[in-house]
């Protein structure tokens, strides 16, 4: 129950290491040990995408990934995506003007989610766009003024997400 | 919180900042990860608890067996009634009868059940480790002997005769008994044309918040004081419990509401034992404790609304008039809750009709299952839902149109204020204090193109498609008082701070409360810091809920503005040697009317008006000595927001499945302080409705137990199930307060059930199916089309 092993991974680009029980969750590990707190548990049940971080590039749900499954992989969190809070990313800043946020709780998996599709198509229309956040559970802004700051993003032009900074070239 | 905004705020074109559609300052956090919510606080040595329930509805405890778990390496403590003796203090009573002369009966609840436990879901241990997850196991080790007892899971339950009493010595399970009468209903009722009768049961579910509750405590030895970070909506309501199990005077209980809160919603607004708990266990352990509630916990024992039946009968006349209502119902108010929410429903299902003739008549029932708080809407949704109903059924039986009958009925703009004749849940007599029903049921049926709207679905009814419009117009009570206070000051810096007591569960306090300081001192928004929810900051303070800030805080902050506005300019005027009439503030100076060069720094002004010329100098004479002002505001009585709801619907025979093809919203919540936050508002409250129309559904069998505890039972719509809301506003300022706001925290989500329930019915009507209980996900709808 509390056996612990040693991990190492990258996370937001710098390498990381910790020693973790068995049964630590990759949503614990960034939170408790890491203290990189704008990740949030909503459930523990997979269902509201509050914990959602990038592996490799991919939007996983962090409660239901066990730390020790991260070993090697590439982790990236919200805290990742602008350098402080007076710099925001492109899409971060249509979310402020089209008030995607109001608690912020479901903030960070949804903005690690549209990092990821954007990512991967950089000009979604507004059914991929909901296609999309729909893994998450917001149940402060009915969604609307995230649709519409993704819209505002890509009618803007302005460069999607590129690849995260620990990709291969 | 100090983030001044990137660049200038936008204004108005009046100059000033209320009313500007400002950006949120508290997004840049929240989008970075930044965010401090309870559970990121840094605590350092904080233990751990977790807590051991019930798995029993209605169960006497006979002995619990700590001993297993206290052996568990890293267990630091497991408590139960019996040790927590000094502070198991029958829990004061919520919150009289509003209605005079009306029954209200509290059953004493205690932090630990200190015989029986009475849902299943209830605290009967707490267990402290050095990890959650530790402390988790423990709570496995624990071993609790109960002897079971009956149980009551629904109010017809609890009802019956020789029922399980949940509070023995109430005698039966009746929690309140409210009548109320406006004029002679029956009389109206046997002299009418015409009466229809149905009954209504309506759930609306809990409040999931994405975050849960949560709370941290910290005990200092040498002064006896507590330091609690609590994600409440009501810190200083907290603070008042705690000093009182406790047996401390206020001061020295400080409940601090983090800057982050995610998702109140309501039950974030009541007490839990866990409260107490976590306090009572960091005083034991001279550590911080911490407690978070996981999802499945805020299942069983967060506060939640759950159902009402209502049996509503309504009086008319050939040509559509109203004549009388009678809506008798009943309250599901679990083991433990206040009336607030069934009482607001009783005030609120008359809405914006004029009807001469009203009983109403409310019973509250004790049940065996958890307890029951506000939930966004707070017993509003239900109101609204009955009587608009009973609109849809008037129509079809005198073969007018929804619209029509309801415009007929309508309180006309120039009839206000309007006695409605019943009180409200703040005592005071329930009044309208302003409105435009007429005009706001105009807009929103022109907005959506209603005629055009019906002439289709006539074509696809005759292709043998359903089509459906649901039209709901309601009437909501806001901005409750009694109070909120405001504290303003000029710091150091020649910064303008607001502290306020009510914290923000993502309504943005701290871009409004700096739009309303900034015009009312006379500063630029930018030099506006904003504190809110800490009781060391402002002695008294009521809460987030109810939509009532803005209509409190608000007039408080606008108050406390104008009083330091005059501070500064006194000490300025010293300064400068020129009369305070002609000095201004630009910017963050003070300057001389007409003279530009002539001018101070507001950080010079509070230097000389917070901390003297130098210590050990006399003032110069008649300045005012620190330049804070505080003010308190009070209303007369609540407000009146309205909302006109406009659903145009398809529901798919085979599926039993519903695509909404149009909603629009038309609201009108008075002066708007900030256009941006308030559609999000409303936004965000269309989406609850929704969910409480279509999805969501709580299921308890007969033995109390809920069997939907997982968001994959109980589901709640994401992106894809939400409709792209049409909205637009009407602005009737309201008289109460003399910034005019009425609140617009809960708007959204009152008349949704009742336009989805009507375009619902109405796009069955082929069918002849009625609709009559929510929500109508598609196994119900399949269920109403086969059983019609
Ligand atoms: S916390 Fe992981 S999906 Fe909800
Ligand atoms: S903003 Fe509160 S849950 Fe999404």
């Amino acid at each position: 129950m509390t056996e612990a092993r040693d991990i190492a991974l990258t996370v937001n680009g710098q390498p990381r290491r910790a020693r973790v029980e068995v049964r630590t969750t990759l949503v614990d590990l960034l939170r408790d040990t890491f203290r990189l707190t704008g990740t949030h548990v909503g459930c523990e049940h997979g269902v509201c995408g509050a914990c959602t971080v990038l592996v490799d590039g991919e939007a996983v749900r962090g409660c239901l990934l066990l730390a020790v499954q991260a070993e090697g992989r590439r982790v990236e969190t919200v805290e990742g995506l602008a350098p402080d809070p007076a710099h925001l990313n492109a899409l971060q800043a249509e979310f402020v003007r089209h008030h995607g946020v109001q608690c912020g709780f479901c903030t960070g998996g949804i903005l690690m989610s549209l990092t990821a599709a954007l990512r991967d198509n950089p000009r979604p229309r507004e059914p991929e766009i909901r296609d999309t956040l729909a893994g998450h559970l917001c149940r402060c802004t009915g969604y609307q003024g995230m649709v519409d700051a993704v819209l505002a993003l890509v009618a803007s032009g302005a460069p999607a997400p590129g690849p995260d900074a620990g990709s291969a070239p | 919180m100090t983030e001044p905004a990137a660049h200038p705020a936008a204004r108005t074109s009046g100059g000033g900042y209320i009313g500007a559609p400002i950006p949120r300052r508290e997004d840049a956090r929240l989008l970075t990860g930044r965010g401090t919510f309870v559970d990121d606080l840094e605590m350092p040595g904080v233990a751990h608890a977790a807590m051991v329930r019930s798995p029993h509805a209605h169960a006497r405890v006979r002995r619990i067996g700590t001993a297993a778990a206290l052996a568990l390496p890293g267990v630091l403590a497991v408590v139960t009634a019996a040790d927590i003796a000094d502070i198991q203090k029958p829990w004061p009573a919520r919150m009289p009868s509003p209605v005079p002369g009306t029954l209200v009966r509290h059953g004493a609840r205690h932090t630990l059940p200190p015989d029986k436990v009475r849902h299943a879901g209830e605290v009967v241990a707490a267990v402290v480790a050095e990890s959650r997850a530790l402390a988790e196991d423990a709570c496995d080790l624990v071993t609790v002997d109960y002897d079971v007892l009956p149980v009551v899971a629904s109010p017809a339950a609890a009802l019956a005769p020789g029922a399980a009493l949940v509070y023995e010595e109430l005698g039966d399970n009746i929690a309140a008994h409210i009548v109320q009468r406006v004029g002679q209903p029956e009389r109206a009722f046997a002299a009418a044309d015409h009466t229809l009768r149905e009954t209504f049961r309506v759930m609306r579910g809990g409040s999931h918040s994405m975050e849960g509750r949560g709370v941290v405590a910290r005990y200092d030895q040498a002064l006896d004081a507590f330091t609690v970070w609590d994600a409440t909506q009501a810190p200083h309501a907290i603070r008042a419990m705690l000093a009182y199990l406790f047996d401390l005077p206020d001061h020295r209980v400080r409940v601090i509401a983090p800057p982050d809160i995610g998702g109140g919603l309501g039950p974030k607004a009541s007490f839990y034992p866990e409260e107490a708990l976590v306090c009572w266990l960091a005083r034991r352990l001279r550590r911080p404790v911490k407690w978070i509630e996981d999802r499945l916990e805020h299942f069983v024992s967060a506060g939640q609304e759950r159902e009402q039946v209502h049996t509503v009968e309504i009086a008319f006349s050939r040509d559509g008039t109203l004549l009388a209502l009678r809506d008798v119902f009943t309250h599901d108010i679990g083991m433990y809750g206040a009336l607030v929410a069934p009482v607001i429903t009783a005030c609120t299902v008359p809405g914006p009709y004029r009807i001469p003739n009203i009983h109403s008549e409310l019973r509250a029932v004790y049940t065996n299952l958890p307890p029951t708080s506000a939930v966004r809407g707070a017993g509003r949704p239900q109101g609204v839902l009955v009587m608009e109903r009973m609109m849809d059924r008037m129509a079809e039986a005198l073969g007018l149109d929804a619209a029509e009958v309801r415009t007929r009925n309508l309180i006309p703009a120039d009839a206000f204020p309007y006695p409605v004749g019943l009180w409200f849940r703040d005592g005071a007599p329930l009044t309208y204090d302003s409105g435009n029903y007429p005009e706001l049921l105009r807009q929103a049926l022109a907005r959506a193109d209603y005629a055009q709207a019906r002439r289709e679905q006539a074509g696809l009814r005759a292709q043998g498609r359903y089509r459906g419009i649901g039209v709901a117009i309601c009437v909501e009570g806001v901005g409750l008082g009694p109070f909120e206070g405001a504290i303003l000051r000029l710091d150091r810096r020649g910064r303008v701070v607001v502290t306020s007591g009510a914290p923000p569960q993502g309504q943005g306090y701290q871009t409004t409360f700096a739009q309303i300081a900034a015009d009312a001192v006379g500063v630029r928004y930018e030099d506006v810091d904003v504190v809110t929810g800490d009781t060391d900051a402002i002695p008294y303070g009521v809460g987030s809920f109810a939509s009532r800030v803005t209509a409190n805080a608000g007039p408080a902050i606008l108050e406390a503005g104008g009083v330091l506005r005059e501070k500064i300019l006194a000490v300025a005027a010293h300064l400068l040697e020129a009369a305070p009439a002609d000095l201004e503030i630009v910017g963050a100076a003070v300057r001389v009317r007409g003279l530009p060069d002539r001018g101070v720094p507001l950080a010079q002004v509070a230097h000389l008006g917070n901390a003297g010329v130098a210590f050990g100098m006399i003032m110069p004479g008649g300045l005012p000595v620190g330049l804070e002002a505080s003010a308190y505001f009070t209303p007369s009585q609540a407000g009146y927001s309205a909302s006109a709801h406009v659903c145009i619907l398809d529901v798919d025979p085979d599926t039993g499945e519903v695509a909404i093809v149009r909603y629009v919203v038309g609201h009108d919540c008075g002066n708007v302080i900030n256009p941006l936050i308030v559609e999000g508002q409303i936004l965000g409250g269309v989406a609850h409705g929704l969910s409480n129309a279509l999805y969501e559904e709580a299921f308890y069998d007969e033995e109390g137990q809920n069997l939907a505890r997982s968001f994959l039972d109980y589901p709640l719509p994401s992106a894809r199930e939400m409709p792209r809301v049409e909205m637009f506003h009407l602005t009737t300022p309201s008289p109460i307060n003399p910034l005019g706001v009425k609140g617009a925290g809960e708007a959204g989500t009152l008349p949704v059930p009742a336009a989805v329930a009507g375009a619902v019915e109405d796009a069955l009507r082929p069918l002849g199916v009625r609709v009559t209980r929510l929500p109508l996900n598609p196994a119900r709808i399949s269920d109403l089309i086969h059983g019609a």
